[in-house]
């Protein structure tokens, strides 16, 4: 599993503001994926009512998992493929590079997979002495960075044009130094040009999937590059890294998901290529790979089944909630520091690495709301954020100062007395100290508010006082 | 759903959950919303021994505290007919958390699921159920409002302050953009993550001298703090008011932030 900066978020969200190149590319990307997602919205009276029958259907499949990964397994073994379980990341990536050993692979391409970030297949598949070259454009170029993706739908949200031409000037050394890279569809053909060397030559290609057919035994991905399909149809063998919440029953429903996907993601009706892949080439067959393996990820996903976060693994990894998330807005992606950025990284960090190495990321929302009203799975981030923080609580892993406040708070809230009495003083001190002004420029105790704007001064009485004496 | 004012029914008994920060800092909300439900034929009470709602326990993952605040807010309130707060923030948690806090099949469950169906946010009491279409007040200013959080998603207040606000003779309504963002405010969050807060209140202050209005006003005192500190420490002469304070025509006291303030 890659390692976690979570427990640096603050200081990682500090360092994030400060990025000016960072903040150039969020102001861009936050208005076009909220526009985009609304008209596609909008288009499509049924939303909705498709979000309810999308829901239904992966609320189904979580409560019947075991017969519906049982009958999955059953007909990839039928096609021809091969289903490998893997508990933990660690087997994930011995199963991976096992693979790739026994078919003597030099360079694998690689389609967009979280999951492979999750095992951080990359890095295993290096000390392996095998070449991983990700094939998603966005992927390709934090690629070249040595970085990891800043969201799940678009990886390399966190950059601008120019950062990515000076990159493939540094990178792409063999051809013309003085060559126009002025334009974006310059950049995406030379990285196009280059990569289409590279399907040829790789002899595993890794996909993700995005979902999981269990009437068929088939694994579906969404590009709009069309690199998905070249990876996994030209080499010796397709191995498709994936986790088991991303089954569902038959076609006919992740038709019906398919519908919210790219609408939610991009705002587009379709992506531009859906593939479907069942099994290795059959006699016949044009092309396609001569071998077809599943690595199953469990990691931890289990645990969360029957609990009060199975609702989490109806994720269909859209990106809409971080893109609607006025924190994931203002930070991006890595600031959260493990894999997943964003509400859904907010819920999903703590229950595959533990609460006590992520309490930050729960923690780290207004309860806005706006990541569960955009949810095409209708998941109740905020409600499992405040789970979060509960647990959090419980187990005192809450900051000490953060804790005697909140009991303090609490042994007043209830005594009305008491309460009354505290709200009168707190007011007479607030009142003296903001004087004339009416206003208090610096707060002791309270200085992380004061710090960044004024706290405005009360009137002249508290409600209490005035409503006693309020004529009858 | 809704229940329309007659003139024969007995007038509705409406209890004022004040709110923490209305009763600390800035009362005239509270007197603004007892003159607005008055008005639409309330009879009005503000029980004294209110304290909070239990929102910064329930947030902060202190759930039993939560659930003891709510009961004693639920014993305190029940002889009213309706619960009103001026606020959607308390308003949400009353009406669509308090039930959450309590195991289902519980009598507390119960008790608190008949009383969260009777607890408001004012604005939309007032136009939901009390059937108040226009307020006649002249108010001749240009105004943006904000869409505090909780009100807009948990309890659809959207179209209703709106409404009240275009039907008041001589109020220019400019629309804010991205009015549905939140400010930065989140209760605890603005001081556990003083950083981020701020960025998100630098955008949204950005949006507001944007819409060109004079007068800024949300019905929320929590996002309205946040909003108006950040506009004063940014020299910024724009006013910043409670949206009840301008629908009951009382705008005695100076505005939190802004033009006449001292």
């Amino acid at each position: 599993m890659i390692e976690s900066t979570a427990p640096a978020f603050k200081e990682n969200a500090r360092k994030a503001l400060a990025d000016t190149v960072l903040q150039s590319a969020l102001s861009i990307a936050r208005p076009r994926f909220v526009d985009k997602r609304r008209k596609a919205k909008d288009r499509l009276p049924e939303f909705d009512a498709l979000r309810d029958q999308a829901r239904d259907i992966k609320n189904h499949t979580l409560a019947h998992i075991d017969l519906y990964l049982e009958a999955y397994e059953a007909k990839v073994k039928e096609q021809g493929g091969e289903v490998h379980w893997a508990a933990t990341p660690d087997e994930a990536r011995d199963i991976v590079v096992g693979l790739c050993r026994r078919l003597q692979a030099k360079t694998v391409t690689k389609g967009k997979s979280m999951i492979s970030e999750e095992i951080d297949l990359n890095r295993a598949l290096e000390q392996a002495g095998i070449t991983p070259i990700e094939t998603d454009l966005g992927e390709y170029i934090i690629q070249l960075r040595g970085e990891r993706p800043s969201h799940i739908i678009a990886p390399a949200v966190h950059l601008t044009k120019s950062e990515i031409v000076a990159d493939f000037r540094r990178v792409h050394t063999h051809l013309p130094p003085g060559r126009d890279l002025s334009e974006i569809s310059t950049i995406v053909g030379e990285a196009r040009g280059i990569l289409r060397e590279k399907y040829v030559e790789a002899d595993v290609g890794i996909t993700g999937a995005n979902y999981l057919i269990a009437e068929t035994g088939t694994s579906i991905i969404v590009t709009n590059e069309g690199n998905g399909d070249l990876t996994q149809i030209l080499p010796k063998a397709h191995i498709v890294v994936t986790s088991i919440e991303k089954l569902v029953p038959t076609l006919e429903d992740a038709a019906t998901i398919l519908r919210l996907l790219a609408r939610s993601a991009t705002g587009q009706e379709f992506s531009a290529y859906t593939t479907l892949s069942t099994g290795p080439r059959r006699s016949g067959d044009p092309d396609g790979p001569g071998e077809y393996h599943v690595v199953l990820l469990d990691n931890g996903r289990s645990r969360m089944l029957g609990g009060e976060f199975q609702d989490m693994l109806r994720c269909i990894r859209c990106g809409a909630c971080m893109n609607h998330c006025p924190v994931y807005m203002a930070v991006g992606g890595h600031a959260y520091g493990w894999v997943y950025p964003g509400p859904m990284g907010a819920v999903l960090t703590p229950s595959l690495i533990g609460v006590e190495n992520s309490a930050l990321l729960p923690n780290a929302s207004t309860f806005c709301g706006r990541c569960e009203e955009v949810c095409p799975m209708r998941i109740p981030l905020p409600k499992m954020m405040r789970h979060w923080r509960e647990r959090e609580f419980a187990r005192h892993l809450s900051p000490p100062a953060q804790r005697s406040g909140l009991a303090l708070w609490a042994y007043v809230a209830r005594r009305p007395r008491l309460y009354a009495f505290a709200s009168w003083l707190g007011h007479r001190i607030l009142r003296t100290m903001a004087g004339r002004k009416g206003r208090i420029a610096a707060l002791p105790l309270a200085g992380a508010w004061t710090r960044h704007r004024d706290f405005p001064g009360p009137q002249k009485m508290t409600f209490r006082e005035q409503w006693k004496r309020r004529p009858r | 759903m809704k229940e329309k004012a007659s003139l024969t029914e007995r007038p509705p008994r409406v209890g004022l959950f004040v709110t923490c920060l209305v009763d600390l800092l800035r009362p005239s909300v509270g007197f603004a919303a007892v003159k607005l439900l008055e008005d639409a034929g309330c009879v009005v009470d503000a029980p004294l021994s209110q304290t909070c709602c239990g929102q910064p326990g329930y947030n902060s993952g202190d759930r039993h505290t939560a659930a003891e605040i709510a009961l004693q807010v639920i014993d305190l309130f029940d002889p009213y007919d309706f619960i009103v707060a001026p606020s959607g923030s308390c308003a949400g948690m009353l009406r669509k958390h308090y039930p959450a806090l309590f195991a289902e099949g519980t009598p507390e469950r119960m008790r608190a699921e008949k009383f969260s169906g009777r607890c408001y946010e004012l604005i939309s009491f007032l136009a939901d159920v009390r059937g108040v279409e226009t307020i006649p007040v002249p108010c001749r200013r240009s105004v943006t409002y904000h869409d505090s959080c909780s009100g807009l998603r948990e309890l659809g207040v959207r179209a209703q302050p709106r409404r009240l606000l275009a039907s008041m003779p001589g109020l220019a309504l400019k629309e804010l953009h991205e009015s549905d963002v939140c400010c930065g405010f989140g209760g605890t969050f603005c001081v556990k993550y003083p950083a981020i807060s701020n960025a998100m209140v630098e955008h949204k202050v950005a949006n507001i001298e944007k819409s060109g209005a004079e007068l800024l006003l949300a019905g929320d005192l929590g996002c309205l703090l946040n909003m108006a500190g950040k506009l004063t420490r940014s020299g910024s002469n724009i006013e910043v008011r409670h949206v009840a304070e301008v629908l009951a025509g009382d705008t005695s006291e100076p505005p939190i932030a802004g033009a006449n303030r001292p």
